[in-house]
């Protein structure tokens, strides 16, 4: 019998030399006449261990990590096709600790399954919303989303049911689907390692909600730094339609359904659903004004569901279990789960999917072990660019979007990106304006011409220039921005300069209480 | 060096190919790019009439989006990493050692035609900061010592 050995193909994987550890596996075992099979699986997102190859036993996939190519030889070596022992062995994958404390719904396949396999993702449960979804009315379908209480996962948290409903009850002949899938936000990667890992869930997500709104087309405008998730949902969009799961009379229900991917081009503002759509049309992705909301006039002028990959890849667990089972995880108005993204200074980066309720605290030291450095850490900023930098006296905030809310903090799409006590925090607050002057889509004052004073006034701070006069006029320009944006470039890039100025005073060249701060 | 009428015609093969697409520009400028590796000034006039736009309207997203290039990139681009996880973990310093190895700033080329310098505002690796991008390839935890290893690689490759 062959031995089936699991190396990712996610490309963060990659990026460690995954690749390269495939091949020399497959030539290592070549030369010794053993017959192995070799499956390039996802991620399971515990990223300090990757490239993490695992081997199918009997009791289970035994994991070894983080292997390079000079430790291919040792392996066979030590028998790991069997299980052996290896000074990388980490047991079996399911029992790691970090993997065991996990509620994966959402990331239920991620790193188990050949992510362009559709024999795969039906063997783990794959496609049973969409059969459940078929044979329900549409009513029941938004029913069932609105129930399990899911919030749109990009950031913004918006009920996904109501934009749903929205959509259904605004009679169109054409209405579409778009996900957003332009995840800009540093420090976050969920979305990534759904479209690379498990990319069917995204598309049959997409499917029941364009059976759900009476949609027929759909579009993922992913981001063009993500050639890896292209390729994966290219191949599984082919091979769903192949199968009769998208195209017209899907699984012979009579319904359609088409979907395509459409590649942006290093805009982050497009990541703003308005501006998407502009993009999608075909022009510069310049923010539109709100109303109409683009539920009731969106691409091309039609209804349109816009929905983050997330949101959109928990829809299919939602109508196999029940909305009920989704909304019984989860605290307060957050139900259900929250991948959360640990990146940046952290000793044990990765994918941590759980109810929504943890607290940050649980969140770096618990599952992230600590700063990688091994030094303190200073702040952290949890939902993107845009979000507020957060010091260690919050750190017992749980992790729900109205206690984030409550301290002046957004929780956004689930990043949380660490900093070790080294970083400078005024930087990093001129890091944001200088981000925002150049992402600026320039259609309104405050951001365009705001971030650019911004930078200005940041040098002249860090250079320690009249900071009686420049402190309190950064203040006011960060109410100009917050108050007159347009959308949440110019109205959010306040969050992380304000909270670096208002937590870490003293990098701004202020010290102890003044008047100045 | 494509010569210009090999440009022309491959611009006008593109759009013709993607013009009746809902939306039509965005992938007809990828097609451009990935076959030409820039937007050529001489294919806007015949992108803008295969779309009924005018130039200043094509010109115009062209110029919105940070991917499109209107200049002939080296034969690889080095797309580094300056988003905050990176940054979290040195990519400040790898930025300058990047800058000084190949004596080029962002946005440049170097003198033998070899690398273009992009800054990139996240790759998705931000669990294995610093990050970049040599042509398609992905690395992560780039150290100054692993990307000079890299570019000597590409170099022998290339």
């Amino acid at each position: 019998m062959s031995i089936t050995i699991f190396v990712p193909c996610d490309s963060s994987a990659v990026s460690l030399g995954a690749d390269r550890v495939a091949k020399a596996i497959l030539a290592e075992a070549n030369k010794r006449s053993i017959a192995v099979q070799l499956v390039r699986n996802g991620s399971r997102g515990m990223y300090w261990l990757e490239p993490l190859v695992e081997i199918a036993t009997d009791q289970g996939r035994i994991a070894y990590g983080p292997v390079q190519t000079g430790d291919v030889a040792s392996l066979f070596d030590a028998d790991f096709t069997n299980g052996g022992d290896h000074r990388l062995s980490l047991g079996l994958t399911e029992e790691i600790d970090y993997l065991k404390k996990q509620q994966r719904l959402t990331f239920a396949r991620i790193g188990i399954t050949n992510p362009v396999s559709l024999e795969d993702y039906l063997a783990h449960d794959g496609y049973r919303g969409l059969n459940n979804a078929l044979a329900m009315s549409a009513t029941d379908i938004v029913k069932h989303v609105t129930d399990s209480g899911l919030r749109g996962r990009g950031g913004a948290a918006f009920p996904t049911g109501i934009k749903w409903n929205t959509v259904l009850n605004t009679p169109s002949e054409q209405k579409y689907i778009i996900c957003n899938a332009d995840e800009g936000d540093s420090g976050t990667f969920s979305d990534r390692m759904v479209m690379e890992d498990d990319p069917f869930v995204l598309i049959e997500g997409m499917t029941i909600a364009g059976i759900a709104v009476g949609a027929t087309q759909g579009y993922i405008y992913l981001r063009v730094e993500y050639p890896h998730a292209h390729q994966a949902l290219d191949c599984a969009i082919g091979k769903a339609i192949a199968a009769g799961y998208l195209g017209d009379n899907i699984l012979g229900s009579g319904k359609s359904f088409h979907l395509e991917v459409r590649l942006g081009a290093g805009a982050y503002v497009c990541g703003e659903e308005t501006s998407l759509m502009e993009s999608l049309e075909g022009k510069r992705g310049l923010v539109r004004y709100k109303p109409p909301i683009p539920a009731i006039k969106g691409l091309f002028g039609q209804p349109t569901v816009v929905n983050n990959v997330i949101s959109l890849a928990s829809v299919p667990i939602i109508l196999d279990k029940g909305g009920d089972y989704y909304r019984d995880f989860g605290m307060g108005r957050s139900r259900g789960t929250l991948p959360i993204q640990l990146a940046g200074n952290i000793k044990h980066a990765g994918l941590v999917e759980l109810a929504f309720g943890l607290t940050l605290r649980e969140l770096l030291y618990d599952f992230g072990g600590g700063s990688a450095t091994g030094r303190t850490i200073k702040a952290v900023q949890v939902g993107g660019p845009l979000g507020a930098y957060i010091p260690e006296s919050q750190f017992d905030t749980p992790l729900d979007y109205e206690a984030f809310a409550a301290n002046w903090t957004v929780l956004g799409h689930g990043g949380v990106v660490v900093f070790d006590d080294t970083v400078d925090m005024a930087a990093m607050a001129r890091y944001s304006m200088e981000f925002c002057a150049i992402e600026s889509c320039g259609k309104c004052t405050p951001c365009r011409i705001g971030s650019t004073r911004g930078m200005e006034l940041m040098d002249e701070i860090i250079d320690g220039r009249d900071l009686g006069k420049n402190v309190p006029l950064l203040r006011s320009l960060c109410d100009t921005l917050l108050n007159g944006s347009l959308c949440a470039l110019g109205g959010m890039t306040p969050y992380p300069v304000l909270s670096a100025l208002n937590h870490f005073p003293e990098d701004f060249g202020i010290n102890g209480q003044t008047d100045i701060a | 060096m494509t010569d210009s009428s090999t440009i022309l015609s491959t611009v006008q093969a593109i759009s013709t190919g993607l013009k009746d697409k809902p939306g039509a520009l965005l992938p007809i400028l990828h097609g451009v790019q990935d076959a030409l590796g820039y937007i050529p000034s001489d294919s806007i006039p015949v992108i803008a009439k295969a779309l009924n736009l005018s130039r200043a309207e094509v010109h115009g997203v062209v110029s919105f989006y940070h991917y499109f290039r209107e200049t002939a990139p080296g034969k690889q681009i080095i797309h580094l990493c300056r988003a905050e996880s990176c940054q979290a973990m040195g990519s400040k310093q790898l930025e300058d050692h990047v800058k000084a190895k190949l004596g080029i700033d962002y946005h440049e080329t170097t003198a033998d035609g070899e690398f273009s310098l992009e800054p990139v505002y996240c790759l998705g690796n931000c669990a294995c900061s610093p990050a970049l991008l040599i042509g398609s390839d992905i690395y992560g935890r780039v150290s100054p010592e692993l990307f000079d290893e890299l570019i000597a690689n590409k170099e022998v490759a290339a």
